[in-house]
Parts: C-alpha cells; structure tokens; sequence
C-alpha cells in the first residue's frame, strides 16, 4: 500500500476498538443523518406496515398492532457507507424473524427482499441477511421513538450491512424471488453491501 | 439517469495545482492515471496511508466541470479538530500522490441537458458540488436559468466568490443571492439572516416553473431549506439534498 507522505492519522480505531472498526471507517460519537430528499413526517396513526408478495398482501400491522408484538432490544455497533462508525448504538423493534412468525409465515416464501419506504425510497436484501436475529423494524432508539431525521416512526435495522441498507420510514416489505437493485444499489452502490468486506460500489468484491 | 464511466479501483492521484479560495478552505487539483470523466454533483474517496499501515478514508465532493477534464478537482475546508482535512490543506504538497478513485454517487446529480430550472442552495462548503453544476452549465451552449442562494457564516467565508462575480457578469440567466448569518461588512447589499421560508419565497423558482432544486450544507441547515421547499409546494422528487455535519438535533 502507497505510504503518503507525511500523513500521520489520528487512529479513532485503536485502543482497544480495532476489530469493531471496518477497513475505511472512522469512528464518530455522533450521528450524522443522510438521506437523498426531505425528511419524511409519517403520522403513526397514518402508518402501517405490510409484508407482499406479488400483488398480494400477506400481513399488514397497524402501529398499534405493531407495537403489541413481541419487541426486542438490540445495542450495535452501526457503519455508514460515508465512512463513519458509531458503537452501541440502542434499538427497540420487532425482529424480522418474530415477524415471519406473527404473519404465519413458517418460512420466507423467497430468497429476497425489496424494502419500500415514505419517500420512494427503496433498498434490496436477500432474506438470509434477515433472519437470525440479525434485522428488525425498529422503533426506538435509545429509549425513544426514532426521531423522523433518523427514521422515525420505523425503519430497518440491518447493523451488519453498511447503513444504507436499514431504510428509513419503511412502510413495506416485498418479497421477491430475484435480487434486484434499490435506489442506491442501481446508482453505483454494492448490491450487497458488507462492510467487513468493504463493499461500497459496484465492482468491489 | 446520467451515468459516467466508473473507475473503481483505487489510482494513484498526484496534486497538479493547489489555489485558496478563503483562510480555511484550499482547492487541490490532482492529475490520475485515468479518467474518464464524472457528471456534475458526484465525488471521490480519498485513501491516506501512514508509514505503519494505518488507513483513513473520506469522500469529498468533485468541485470541477463534469464531463472529461484533465485535473479533477476538489475543494477541502480545513476542520479544526479533523484527521484528513488539516492534512490536506496544510501539508499535501505539489507533487505529492495520494489514492484516489471514483466518481461516485448518481442522485445528487446534474447534466447541462436537464431542462429544468436549476436552483441552488448551499450552506458553507456545501457549494462544491452545486459549483461542479454551475461550472459545467457555463461550458454549455444552451443555457438554463439557474439561481444560487448562498448561506456563509461571514464575507471572508465566502468559497469561490469572485468566480461567482464573474458567473453572474455573463448575462445567461444565472443569479445569486448570498446571505451571510454571522455578520456582514458596512457596504453589504446581501442578506444577513439565516434561510428562511421568506427568502426561499424571494430567491428560489417557485413550484409552478418545476424547477429541479439542489440543497448542501449542514444538516440543520438542509433540513430547514427542504422542509421549507416542500411546504411552498415543491415535488420531493425535485428536491435533491446531501446533509453533512453533526445532526444538531436535540434529543
């Protein structure tokens, strides 16, 4: 690797944080918020949340209904794919798996995922990245509904994916039997997005 | 949806030409092995490696025209407290390499063939990639309006301002409007007050000339200006944001 000459680094990803810091990552304390247009301001009594399939819709929660089934506490370390990293970041949400489960669902009738949200925003994910335990539809952060600049009244939550993955006010999941491109996985961004892997764009590995 | 050629591995960049545009903020122009051209509005990573392995990454927005140019340029305010940005405004010197690879990003962008109206707005360095917009306007044949409303903490802040001078002295539909929110000189014309619904109402194209709207600044800022947008009835889809910064937002 080239040595630039004279750069001497601050290294947020020492003492002891290494190994939680992906290659090309700083850490921050902060939690900058990016999003491609104006902040979405779902009502929750406007809100609802629909798993489909083709034209068909398989469940549907009101927030009320949303809010009744089992929640789950998750603290994560988070990884913008604009290079910051934020630890232990706190969320409160349903798990996709308790999800399938509150649906009748016994198994995720395909391999994919598009994610819908306010906004039009999209963004796609093969199931596997999912299930486990390792996604939900948050709606608290830090003890607190979500604040619309972060999401609010719900997103996804995939901290194992780099951030563009956990889709902001999503309203829909659409199950989908081929892994087709989002909003930012159709603009140059990686279809899948693996931060350990440092999948940023298309073309990286 | 424009789409320029993608370089994605990284290419060693070497600093051509070094200009500062105010007291914080420097413009560095790199020569690359390859380069075949970016649209308006994308940008960089940057890749800085210390003697011992260590790695730092950061984007920064592409300040030059679009199109195939031979320097890329970029414009780099200097963050007190920063691990890339002192360094690059105050020890990269002419002749130095650095890796570098893009362009990136395909929403917050522009091409001269847009018919739209095009406004601007930017808060602080926010104005690089609005600027790779205005410049690479004023490299083509048929001209669009296009209005910039420019938010900068004081006169001295003020990025690229004589270049802006000489934009709006070509008469071909360009203006702009700067407001400064920290204090103006004795003879200032401009505004001094942060942006508001009142001066969006003044300088922007209204709705019903559906124009294409760019907003870059702090996140407080953008949040305010997209907001404000929307209520005076602009279609989210022509409302274009990049936020950078702290959230401001208290919890």
């Amino acid at each position: 690797m080239p040595v630039t000459r004279g750069f001497k680094g601050k290294r947020s990803n020492v003492d002891g944080t290494h190994d939680r810091i992906p290659p090309g990552q700083y850490l921050t304390k902060d939690f900058p918020v990016l999003t491609a247009g104006p902040t979405q301001r779902t009502q929750v009594h406007d809100w609802s949340l629909s798993l489909q399939r083709g034209g068909q819709v398989l469940a549907l929660w009101s927030w009320e209904q949303f809010e009744a089934l089992q929640q789950t506490e998750r603290i994560t370390d988070i990884h913008c794919v604009t290079k910051w990293t934020k630890f232990d970041t706190r969320w409160r949400g349903v798990t996709i798996d308790d999800l399938l489960k509150a649906a009748g669902l016994p198994a995720p009738p395909t391999p994919f995922v598009m994610a819908h949200c306010d906004g039009g925003y999209t963004t796609n994910l093969p199931v596997a990245d999912l299930l486990g335990n390792q996604a939900m539809i948050a709606t608290h952060y830090d003890n607190e509904p979500i604040p619309v600049t972060h999401g609010g009244p719900a997103r996804l939550l995939v901290p194992h994916l780099y951030f563009w993955k956990s889709a902001k006010w999503v309203r829909r999941l659409e199950f989908i039997e081929t892994n087709t491109p989002g909003f930012w996985e159709s603009m140059g961004y990686h279809i899948h997005g693996d931060p350990w892997r440092e999948q940023r764009y298309t073309g990286d590995a | 949806m424009p789409e320029a050629a993608l370089f994605h591995g990284w290419q060693l960049a070497t600093l051509a030409a070094i200009r500062d545009e105010t007291p914080s903020v420097r413009t560095l122009a790199f020569s690359l092995p390859q380069w075949s051209g970016h649209v308006a509005g994308q940008h960089i990573d940057l890749r800085l490696t210390t003697d011992d392995g260590y790695q730092a990454e950061r984007s920064y927005s592409i300040a030059s025209p679009g199109g195939c140019i031979p320097l890329i340029e970029i414009t780099v305010e200097r963050i007190a407290d920063g691990e890339v940005s002192p360094f690059l405004t105050e020890e990269l010197s002419l002749g130095d390499t650095i890796e570098l690879r893009g362009p990136v990003g395909g929403y917050f962008t522009w091409t001269a063939d847009n018919p739209a109206p095009l406004m601007l707005i930017a808060g602080g360095s926010g104005i690089v990639p609005l600027m790779s917009m205005l410049r690479t306007r004023a490299r083509s044949a048929d001209r669009r309006p296009a209005r910039l409303l420019y938010s900068s903490r004081n006169f001295d802040e003020i990025i690229y301002r004589g270049e802006l001078e000489g934009l709006v002295a070509t008469p071909d539909g360009f203006s702009v409007a700067h407001t400064l929110t920290r204090g103006a000189p004795a003879n200032w014309n401009g505004e001094t007050r942060r942006v508001d619904a009142e001066m969006l109402a003044k300088y922007a194209f209204p709705a019903r000339e559906a124009p294409h709207n760019f907003i870059c600044g702090p996140t407080s800022f953008v949040e305010t200006v997209a907001d404000r947008l929307v209520a005076l009835g602009h279609q989210e889809s022509a409302i274009k944001t990049e936020r950078f910064g702290p959230t401001g937002e208290t919890r």
